[in-house]
């Protein structure tokens, strides 16, 4: 009933001995997630909420099993990070910083993509499977296990979706943040392929924001193969045109990018727009029931 | 991070592309000897402001001789220039870039910038340079030349054929131009620059290839480690509350409206101002106060939001991930005590220690209303401000 992570999954946390490293660690073994090690360097042999904590992933992935990493540390180092959970063989790194400059992270996706290696984030809240396994700094509580899942570019407008989910009786499979970085790991496009795979998941939810093409290219797939029903939601309907410098992004994405070029590419695609954030748990409760 | 024309200009020249000669005034008195020193007599007296569209605002204007560069200089230095991009409140000059005016035959454009679609630099030339590029890549897609190199590429030869065959240029100017492309290439990957525009590129009367403007953004999140391109950020081209709220880690865009808003994330922050619209109300600004914010950093952003005049009434909505409810709840109740100006409070908290942040909100006698979903937070706060604009 999930997608990438489930109760099984072997996590090790990156950055565990920092503040925000030890606080959602706890947060995250509370909600049951099975972290199996954590990573800091110079701190190897200590241990940490119970837990070994390792110099480097290397180690914690040979001697624990971990087989895939969140990762706690600052931008500066994050990147690095990210690239050596990859290297010592995980499946799937999740990266929480923001501000990792743009160029480190074409560098790391580069690294990851020769090793195989999935990567969610950065600048995002992490993935959650529901009453299984979290792996980020989303509030637990609010979700509950259902046939909903979710990917989104926003962190917080992600919990606000999920609460008026859950408050109006409708569980999630496996949500997703994929974070709001120009340059990220999976897309919408890599997470509706294993949502269309996972047979738990009835129907999907793409919360998206102004900027970029993401938004276009997830509907352009899902009329071509997606059969499941979607619901999506676009941030940033009344913004203000921002202050733009020079003319190449616009003369590369043209007027993709623009909330109505989003809309109307997701309801071309068949999918259901909701407009009023306040107004989303309800009118994905109406059209599943 | 963006920067001004005569700074993009020399770096274009460490670069190796030709820019026409010429040099940065502060003052009137400065202007005239630059303009005596090109020798020339004509010389043109350009605004330097972070904005497009200068020429139509009158901040860009051709001098006959270098007295009269004195007096355009003067006219311009301390103006406030309204461009399409500056807003409502312009931006005031501070200095003026007197350069050689150049004989043009024609204008071609060329950029590379970072296409977040193809995780790539694109490298893109036209031979319609100008003013109306954009209408040109709607109308004559034909005439617009794109290209992609990975981080770390070079561009192969057949790359530069096809980016240069289309602006028409003859062997030699082929030479300098693939000179330009492969250095402008060079400068986004050493300087973390996310944009590299030159517009035009003029090729003069007598067939040289010269950069007449040039437009450059870099990697905000990498200026710690480009230390020569930070020194070069001009703080005065920032709304003072969006600087004030910068240097204490704040994201804040100053809007028309009259509610103020406090959002943690952007895109809730986002979806926020969108749900005061349709409410039937006006944002007063954008404010994500991100995810590691701690309780200064909401008092100063408390204290942002209030400096700005038009706001009478504050929307707090803050859905706890990183941030915790509690340490939001204690800003907030520390900021309003210090601040004399009151306005309504709508706060609407759910997520990390909701229930702590509840609690201190409670017990701290501030006078406020709990919203208990974001839509009826955007309703209450419209009652508010809609009443009140009719009174």
């Amino acid at each position: 009933m999930s997608i990438l992570v489930d109760k099984n999954t072997r996590v090790v946390v990156q950055g565990i001995t920092g503040r925000e490293g030890m606080f959602h660690t706890e947060k995250m073994i509370e909600y049951g997630t099975n972290v199996v090690a954590g990573v800091t360097p110079g701190k190897g042999g200590q241990s940490a909420l119970t837990l070994p904590v390792f110099n480097n992933t290397f180690d914690a992935v040979k001697q624990t099993g971990a087989e895939v990493s969140i990762i706690f540390v600052p931008a500066r180092f994050a990147a690095d990070a990210a690239c050596e959970a990859s290297e010592a063989g995980v499946r799937l790194v999740v990266v929480v910083a923001e501000h990792i400059p743009v160029m480190d992270m074409l560098r790391v996706k580069a690294f990851l993509r020769d090793r195989g290696t999935f990567m969610i984030g950065p600048n995002c809240p992490g993935i959650i499977t529901a009453e299984e396994c979290k792996m980020g700094i989303m509030p637990g509580y609010i979700h509950k296990k259902g046939p909903v899942g979710i990917i989104s570019r926003s962190g917080t407008l992600t919990y606000e979706a999920v609460h008026q989910l859950t408050s109006v009786g409708i569980g999630q499979s496996t949500c997703i943040g994929i974070g709001g970085d120009p340059i990220g790991g999976m897309n919408f496009v890599d997470l509706l392929k294993l949502f269309a795979e996972d047979d738990k998941t009835g129907a999907v939810c793409l919360i998206g924001e102004i900027g970029g093409d993401a938004e276009e290219q997830a509907a352009q797939y899902i009329k071509a193969h997606f059969k499941k029903p979607v619901f999506g939601f676009i941030a940033g309907l009344t913004a203000p045109p921002g202050k733009r410098m020079g003319h190449a992004g616009a003369i590369i994405s043209g007027s993709k990018g623009r909330a109505s070029s989003k809309i109307d590419a997701m309801e071309l695609a068949g999918i259901t727009v909701i407009r009023n954030l306040g107004d989303f748990g309800a009118i994905v409760a109406k059209t599943l029931h | 991070m963006n920067i001004h024309e005569y700074q993009a200009k020399q770096l274009l020249k460490e670069y190796g592309i030709a820019v026409p000669e010429g040099s940065v005034a502060s003052t009137p008195n400065d202007a005239r000897k630059i303009a005596t020193k090109l020798g020339t007599g004509k010389c043109v007296i350009k605004a330097q402001v972070h904005s497009g569209g200068r020429g139509k605002a009158g901040g860009i204007k051709v001098a006959a001789t270098a007295t009269k560069a004195a007096e355009i200089a003067k006219q311009i230095i301390g103006m406030t220039l309204i461009t399409n991009q500056t807003g409502p409140a312009g931006k005031i000059v501070r200095k003026v870039l007197v350069e050689k005016t150049t004989d043009i035959a024609r204008e071609l454009y060329i950029a590379v910038v970072l296409d977040r679609t193809a995780q790539k630099f694109a490298i893109i030339t036209s031979p319609m340079g100008g003013m109306d590029i954009e209408a040109v890549a709607a109308s004559n897609p034909e005439l617009i030349f794109t290209t992609h190199v990975a981080l770390g590429q070079e561009l192969w030869p057949f790359q530069i054929q096809k980016l240069l065959t289309g602006c028409k240029l003859d062997a030699e100017q082929i030479k300098v131009g693939t000179g330009i492309l492969q250095n402008l290439l060079r400068l986004a990957q050493e300087k973390e620059a996310t944009l590299v525009e030159i517009n035009p590129l003029a090729v003069t009367r007598k067939g040289a290839l010269r950069a007449l403007d040039a437009k450059i953004n870099f990697d905000d999140s990498a200026l710690y480690r480009q230390p020569a391109i930070a020194v070069l950020e001009d703080p005065e081209q920032t709304d003072e509350l969006e600087l004030e709220a910068q240097k204490n880690g704040l994201n804040y865009v100053r809007l028309n409206g009259n509610v103020g808003t406090m959002v943690n994330g952007a895109g809730l922050a986002m979806a926020t101002m969108d749900v005061i619209k349709m409410a039937g109300a006006e944002p007063a600004n954008f404010l994500d106060v991100g995810g590691g914010a701690d309780e200064e950093q909401i008092a100063k952003g408390f204290e942002i939001i209030l400096s700005d005049k038009n706001v009478n009434a504050i929307l707090f909505n803050v859905f706890g991930g990183i941030l915790r409810c509690d340490i939001l709840a204690a800003g907030v109740v520390a900021a309003a005590k210090k601040i004399k100006r009151k306005v309504p409070m709508i706060i609407r908290l759910e997520g990390t220690n909701v229930e702590e942040g509840r609690t201190i909100l409670a017990k701290s006698g501030l006078n406020f209303e709990m919203a208990g979903s974001m839509k009826e937070a955007a309703e209450m706060v419209a009652k508010i401000t809609v009443v009140a604009k009719n009174c």
